[in-house]
């Protein structure tokens, strides 16, 4: 269980790799990589900028890797979210988890994206050619971290 | 008492601050009594606070809501929905 928020950039597949042979029982690992995106709302995006609360989010991000492994059977897992100023194609987050078969992985980490993004002090802040402005919360994400009410 | 406030993102600009020591009447003692307390500031403090907006408070770390008890040294924190990932 690790996090680690930063301004640089990661290698995900050492990452991966890392997390992959660390353990010989782990029979799977699953990812997510999010990366920024060009367009947002219609309008072509310069850059993203992401602020933080910098105390509050390492504790927010364990404590739901820490509900992940209560949930399922993982092995590890690792969380790396960027924060500063980053422009298109530029990696944001990696979500990994590791366990013996596929489904745990498969879930935990979905699950630990969904509660990332509406459970982690972070905030979005986009520049378009009409100037600046916060990213808007998404109904989808309240809907899809709803799916692992207990 | 004697507590710290953050503001981020969106609340940060509107208000002007990102931290600010304070020393509150004792008798402001939940997150609602600090939000009206700081809502005599004036409008951009009372429109942030009116309810028509979703702010977040969190005491030490920790996501609370409006009931929740303010102690004296306690880091309280007010910021909007988070947008990350």
């Amino acid at each position: 269980m690790a996090v680690r928020i930063q301004m640089e950039d990661f290698d995900a597949g050492q990452e991966l790799n890392k997390l992959r042979l660390a353990n010989s029982s782990i029979g799977a690992l699953v990812s997510f990589v999010g990366q920024v995106r060009d367009v947002n709302e219609g309008d072509a995006i310069n850059t993203l900028t992401l602020e933080h609360y910098p105390e509050m989010t390492e504790k927010a991000l364990t404590a739901i890797e820490n509900e992940a492994k209560t949930r399922w059977d993982i092995i590890d897992s690792l969380v790396i979210h960027r924060v500063g100023t980053l422009k298109p194609l530029e990696q944001i987050v990696l979500v990994a988890v590791s366990s013996a078969h596929r489904g745990e992985a498969f879930s935990a980490c979905e699950f630990i994206m969904d509660f990332l993004k509406t459970g982690a002090p972070f905030w979005k802040k986009e520049a378009t050619n009409q100037g600046e402005r916060w990213v808007e919360v998404k109904l989808s994400d309240d809907l899809a971290k709803a799916r692992w009410e207990k | 008492m004697n507590i710290k406030i953050l503001y981020f993102a969106r609340v940060k600009e509107a208000v002007n601050y990102s931290a600010e020591e304070l020393a509150l009447p004792n008798d402001i003692s939940t997150i609602t009594a600090l939000k009206n307390y700081l809502s005599q500031r004036g409008d951009t403090w009372a429109d942030l606070f009116d309810g028509k907006q979703t702010i977040h408070a969190a005491i030490n770390h920790e996501l609370v809501d409006n009931l929740a008890t303010i102690k004296a040294g306690d880091e309280i924190a007010f910021f909007p929905p988070v947008t990350g990932g």
